[in-house]
């Protein structure tokens, strides 16, 4: 499936924003991430198209980032913090029962594609140890049980729009400071919820 | 000990709306860039910021002031923030730009302002979504009541800020990498000379990159004159810098103080202590790549010089507290782990050897350790980092490599016993 109108016209705000077309490559591949949940042949196809490099360039830079999907990952991509505060608070637990619950290992996603684990590196959360993102809404201090009951939610709820507020104040614990600004944002889809790319939905 | 709030100041008045525009102007927000823009020129910005003695806050400590002294002339020229904190230890720009990004953006405003640029980029690491918008949103409001955009404040100077998110690589926190990251490339460390981004930078083209705390303390100094801000802390470490605390500790989180005091008298206060009245082990002062700390030596001051002559550093202002219980080598396996992972792979030593170094550590910390085991570590750190000393040497273009060494010396100077009681004496055959 190629871009269609909307996106196509959402990509090139973007490149206007920019002094230099290239500048808007990561963004615009946030977008086909959103989109397909990775980053597919057609959409390389197309952003080169948009930014006039070759379809291998943007998959050279589209590989250098983690955040860019090679596969195509599941509806919750959910990530452990494994780095040193939360290793030393044993994140190892936390990530044990969520590849339990999920049945994955690292970097897999499961048939229904409705989740994806993997183990990652710091998250800026080392306040609120062992912390986790859900398609990269952060909940802090996570323990292993709940950290089950958060993943059953999602396979029992589904939400489409995953929202920090919400899973920490259901499933978290202690935070890396407060929070403080009730928010009612969130994400949809496996890039980060942001208004520019419309993989959000804000409320000021 | 006590915090000196100046920079928290605006969020912990406003807990609930301190990221909205109107509630940052009705405490004063706005201010002193309405009052520079109207009658202040760049120059009295420069001269605050000179005379403030503030040194970067994103790890390197870099004086602000001379930093910006060097952005050569050019027609275009342009301001990038660095808010791709990912420095394990370190969540202290992330509560800036969730909490309080109108003063960010009125610190861009004054920066700019002073240094004749008309485009600014805040680049955000991709994981911090909500952070990002927040800023976003900022961003949006200072259009709409013309803080941003053509002649600001009806003034003649115009600014433009585009947020931009990064995408999950550890690496673009290097200013280098970063420009290459925000020109749609892979975000690779570029080749010095030239060193510095306020010659080449952007496009080629002059650019000031400075960190998000470091802007963000932009208002309080032009506002408060940059010769109070000198008062507060210690000379070479002035103003307050907000310490983010993690690790075994009863009250983790951000704290805004004065450099000067004790570690020690830090985790004692401020920290609640140690959880379950355990003694510290080791600490990390600094941020994952900062060589660790023993317990006993927590009398040592919190400031830039007084870590670096105990061959560490204050870097990004993470202080990680480990406890008697914990497993250092484990410790030093997640932070080597690290650097490998976020290794961009240009140079040799850092991509093949931090690997190297998290499968030996590997083995030796599930017991299946050699003996010689010790001496190869310390070997591939030396390719890294030739001497293995502090300030690190490097084979590589930029420090990443070197910072994957420093968990590793840390550990063979001061725990030797750890990682020599993991290793199995007898061979079996």
């Amino acid at each position: 499936m190629t871009w269609d109108k909307d996106l196509l016209d959402k990509a090139n705000k973007i490149i206007e924003l920019y002094p230099q077309k290239r500048s808007a490559l990561g963004p615009l591949l946030h977008i086909a991430q959103n989109k397909d949940g990775y980053i597919s042949d057609d959409s390389v196809e197309v952003i080169s198209g948009l930014v006039g490099i070759t379809e291998v360039q943007v998959k050279s830079v589209a590989s250098f980032y983690s955040m860019y999907k090679q596969e195509p990952t599941g509806k919750y991509l959910i990530s452990v913090c494994k780095s040193i505060s939360c290793e030393i608070l044993d994140s190892k637990s936390v990530i044990d029962a969520v590849k339990d619950f999920t049945g994955l290992d690292n970097n897999e996603t499961d048939e229904e594609e409705l989740f994806t684990f993997e183990a990652v590196e710091c998250i800026g959360a080392c306040g609120g140890a062992p912390a986790v993102q859900v398609n990269y809404e952060t909940v802090e201090g996570l323990t292993p049980s709940n950290a089950i009951s958060l993943c059953q939610m999602l396979k029992d709820e589904q939400p489409e729009l995953v929202n920090a507020d919400i899973l920490q104040e259901k499933f978290g614990g202690v935070k890396s400071f407060d929070w403080a600004i009730k928010d009612t944002s969130g994400t949809i889809g496996t890039a980060p919820g942001f208004q520019t790319f419309d993989t959000d939905e804000v409320s000021k | 000990m006590k915090e000196t709030i100046l920079l928290t100041k605006h969020m912990r008045d406003n807990p609930s709306d301190s990221h909205l525009l109107n509630s940052y102007e009705k405490n004063g927000g706005y201010e002193v860039a309405k009052k520079i823009l109207k009658n202040g020129s760049p120059a009295d910005v420069l001269e605050e910021i000179k005379e403030s003695n503030i040194r970067g806050r994103g790890g390197a400590g870099f004086p602000t002031g001379t930093k910006w002294g060097m952005l050569v002339e050019d027609q275009e020229r342009y301001l990038v923030i660095n808010a791709d904190e990912s420095e394990p230890g370190t969540f202290k720009d992330r509560i800036l730009l969730e909490r309080d990004p109108h003063q960010l953006i009125e610190g861009i405003i004054l920066t700019c302002f002073s240094a004749n640029i008309k485009e600014a980029f805040i680049y955000i690491r991709g994981e911090y979504a909500k952070p990002a918008r927040r800023v976003q949103n900022a961003v949006e409001q200072a259009y709409e009541k013309n803080y941003l955009g053509k002649n600001i404040f009806g003034s003649d100077f115009s600014l433009d800020i585009v947020v931009h998110l990064g995408a999950g690589a550890y690496i673009c926190g290097e200013e280098t990498a970063l420009l290459n990251s925000l020109e749609g490339r892979r975000g690779e460390p570029r080749l010095k000379p030239p060193f510095y981004p306020a010659v080449k930078g952007l496009y080629m083209k002059p650019t000031l990159v400075n960190n998000v705390e470091t802007i963000s303390s932009v208002p309080w100094i032009v506002k408060n004159t940059g010769k109070e801000y000198n008062k507060l802390g210690v000379e070479g470490s002035t103003g307050t810098r907000i310490f983010s605390l993690s690790g075994h500790i009863n009250r983790p989180g951000n704290y805004e103080i004065e450099m000067g005091s004790s570690f020690g008298e830090f985790v004692e206060t401020l920290g609640g202590g140690v959880r379950n009245n355990k003694d510290i082990k080791a600490y990390i002062p600094g941020g994952a790549s900062a060589p660790w700390l023993r317990g006993d030596q927590l009398d040592i001051k919190m400031t830039i010089d007084d870590v670096a002559q105990n061959n560490s550093m204050l870097g990004s202002g993470a202080v990680v507290m480990m406890d008697e219980d914990t497993n250092l080598v484990s410790a030093a396996k997640s932070i080597v782990s690290f650097f490998a992972h976020e290794s961009c792979g240009q140079c040799t030593p850092c991509r093949e050897g931090t690997t190297w170094l998290e499968m030996i550590l590997e083995r030796v910390a599930s017991g299946r350790g050699k003996t010689s085991d010790i001496e190869l570590l310390l070997d591939i750190c030396d390719n890294i980092s030739p001497g293995l000393s502090w300030p690190p040497k490097m084979t590589t273009i930029c420090p990443l490599g070197p910072s994957a060494v420093s968990p590793i010396t840390s550990l063979m100077n001061n725990f030797r016993n750890e990682v020599e009681a993991l290793i199995p004496t007898k061979v079996k055959i």
